[in-house]
């Protein structure tokens, strides 16, 4: 992944590469269709929704840059904005909020000198929807790897591998 | 109490989340079954099974499939819910990381039944771990030649492709969800007209949840009547629930549909009980959404129709306990706040209302609440979607009822404790608000 907000050739041969593909999934006059897959792709790529990169699915896809940004910025898991190097997501809802969740936030805010809710450089905190994990609460993610059955001691250990 | 297992009975088993492990243990037979009847007879047996589908909605299985028009001319398609996010449930994650291939093998012999020759799975766009396996198991099926051009070697081609969403609960909602599927924001769609009749791309199209689909291998392995057996008159089969918040070991469990809230929560294989010295005060027992039920409430049997007569429901499974030290006002809050950052906002009482609700109950956690609030926070709800009975909403889609149903039933079902809330200007529980298992450790 390359910092720059323009494509290096290597990084468009392969959007267009895995757009094509995509593109095979829906019929022939719903090109459309494959927006959310195409932008998850043009973020793993870039690691976040540039405009350039919208603009270019967007042709591809046989729509307007607006559809695009409609999209981006109706799913919280796409970033039209270039986010921290680690995206926490912690659930905070009702079952987790029963297994320490509220603390475990909090631990994290103090821990990594943030408050949830704020993008940095190194870190996005964030609350998030319910994971599914609400059998194995607490738990987060951390740039979408899932992590559950939280305690201190696991949070400290993850955190220190975050460098 | 003895469960026997139905969706569970191959976890575990060796290599079951690969082709050959799940071949090894029965797999793909089912399907060769399916496929020697006719795609009417297949119906007929979904519908003897007593199939209900496990999304939410209890909806009986055939009798959906039975909606699909059999004159429309345009393509058909199956859509896999596989979005779980409504709040307590955790049990399709399980199936596609234990089990791939038992909703593929479902998804072929629903597609054969209804004609169908593609399938999307959507799949909530969090699910890293269980999207990749689900992935795997589809090239390996489609590498095998199970599907794809041909079904088991039988003139029906079926494409089956995995779509992951992007964080947005709202699309679990199936009307939402077929315009995620087509590339939109999650908007739920005005019903009628239904998916059956027109869906994804304006066709005809079947939703299920994934736990639904992934039954059938098992009902056309032992029969429908196995199947209808095992469960009561109306609910055929056992059922997946997960069950989270204040007990000892939480987790996702497949009961039986005359297992009770009780057994679940006490019972040495499911729950085993409440921590030392701790009751039960509150349960949630079909995800966050489900209105609560008190303690005396929990000799009912976890099956879609029990809840009727309680104005509750069965919902997506999703069991959440809490014991005599939580803070109902606390717990509710927590909800309706989910409800309100999940509104797509199409709606007003849910765009406005859902907001409102969470600053009223945070107004009256934080000991700023007046008497008036009470009653506002019910006219809100009731605005949304009076109750009871369930199903009532004003709204475009039921995550309006979702977001109501709560605040009325916690707050007709414990308004004592909202009112000494107001009264005493704080929160009885002070900064312990969660119960047994609340601190972070
Ligand atoms: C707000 C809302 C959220 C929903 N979320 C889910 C979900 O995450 N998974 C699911 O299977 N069904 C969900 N449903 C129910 C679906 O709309 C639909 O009824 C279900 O997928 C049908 O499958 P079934 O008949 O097999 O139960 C939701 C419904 C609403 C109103
Ligand atoms: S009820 Fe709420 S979530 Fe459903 S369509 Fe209306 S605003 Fe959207
Ligand atoms: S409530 Fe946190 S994962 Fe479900």
């Amino acid at each position: 992944m390359s910092d720059a907000v323009a494509f290096t050739p290597e990084e468009l041969k392969k959007l267009d590469a895995g757009l094509s593909e995509l593109l095979g999934h829906y019929p022939v006059d719903r090109k459309r269709a494959a927006m959310l897959p195409a932008l998850r792709l043009l973020q793993e790529i870039k690691g976040w929704c540039t405009p350039e990169g919208m603009k270019h699915v967007a042709d591809k896809l046989q729509t307007t840059v607006e559809r695009a940004y409609e999209v981006a910025t109706f799913y919280v898991m796409f970033h039209t904005q270039k986010p921290g190097k680690y995206v926490i997501d912690v659930c905070t809802n009702l079952s987790c909020a029963l297994r320490g969740a509220e603390g475990m936030l909090k631990h994290l805010e103090v821990k990594l000198g943030t408050q949830a809710g704020t993008n940095g450089d190194k870190f996005f905190l964030r609350e998030t929807e319910c994971l599914a994990s609400c059998g194995t609460a607490p738990c987060f993610q951390i740039n979408e790897d899932h992590h559950e059955n939280l305690t201190k001691e696991k949070v400290d250990k993850l955190l220190e591998t975050l460098v | 109490m003895n469960v026997e297992k139905v969706v569970t009975r191959n976890w575990g088993k060796p290599g079951q989340n690969t082709l050959a492990g799940y071949k090894q243990h029965g797999g793909y037979e089912s399907l060769k079954k399916a496929l020697e009847l006719a795609p009417e007879a297949v119906l007929a047996e979904v519908k003897k099974s007593n199939l209900r589908g496990r999304g939410g909605a209890g909806f009986p299985t055939g009798l959906k499939w039975s909606f699909v028009p059999k004159d429309n001319p345009k393509p058909r398609y199956l859509a896999i819910n596989a979005d779980e996010s409504e709040p307590g449930t955790a049990k399709d994650r399980f199936i596609l990381e234990n089990d791939p291939h038992s909703l593929l093998e479902g998804i072929a012999i629903a597609c054969w039944a209804l004609g169908a020759h593609t399938c999307y799975i959507y799949a909530r766009g969090e699910f890293k771990y269980p999207s990749a396996v689900l992935d795997k198991a589809i090239a390996e099926a489609t590498a095998a030649g199970i599907f794809g051009k041909k079904l088991l070697g039988r003139d029906f081609e079926l494409n089956v492709y995995q779509v992951r969403g992007a964080g947005a609960y709202i699309c679990g909602e199936e009307t939402a969800m077929l315009e995620s599927l087509e590339g939109k924001k999650g908007w739920p769609r005005l019903k009628p007209p239904f998916p059956a009749v027109s869906g994804l791309f304006g066709c005809p199209t079947v939703v299920n949840n994934v736990e639904t689909i992934a039954t059938l291998p098992a009902i056309f392995e032992k029969g429908a009547e196995w199947f209808a057996k095992l469960g009561t008159d109306k609910s055929g089969g056992t059922r997946l629930v997960t069950l989270s918040g204040v007990c000892n070991r939480p987790g996702t469990y497949e009961v039986s549909m005359q297992t009770t809230l009780k057994d679940l929560i006490f019972d040495e294989q499911f729950g085993q009980g409440m921590p030392h010295g701790r009751t039960v005060k509150a349960v949630i027992p079909g995800g966050s959404s489900a209105p609560v039920l008190t303690a005396d409430e929990m000799g009912v049997a976890l099956e879609f129709e029990a809840f009727k007569p309680l104005n509750s429901m069965a919902g997506s499974g999703g069991i959440i306990v809490m014991d005599d030290t939580c803070c109902m006002v606390r717990c509710l809050w927590r909800v309706t706040r989910f409800y309100a950052e999940e509104s797509c906002g199409q709606c007003t009482p849910c765009r406005e209302g859902m907001p409102w609700m969470t600053r009223l109950l945070r107004k009256i956690e934080e000991g700023r609440g007046e008497p008036k609030d009470l009653e506002a926070l019910m006219q809100v709800a009731t605005s949304i979607a009076p109750w009871p009975p369930i199903g009532l909403g004003n709204t475009i889609c039921a995550l309006g009822d979702a977001g109501a149903l709560p605040v009325q039933s916690f707050v007709t079902k414990f308004k004592s404790e909202f009112e000494q809330h107001i009264a005493e200007h704080r929160c009885p529980y002070g900064d312990k608000p969660w119960g047994a298992f609340g601190e972070f450790q």
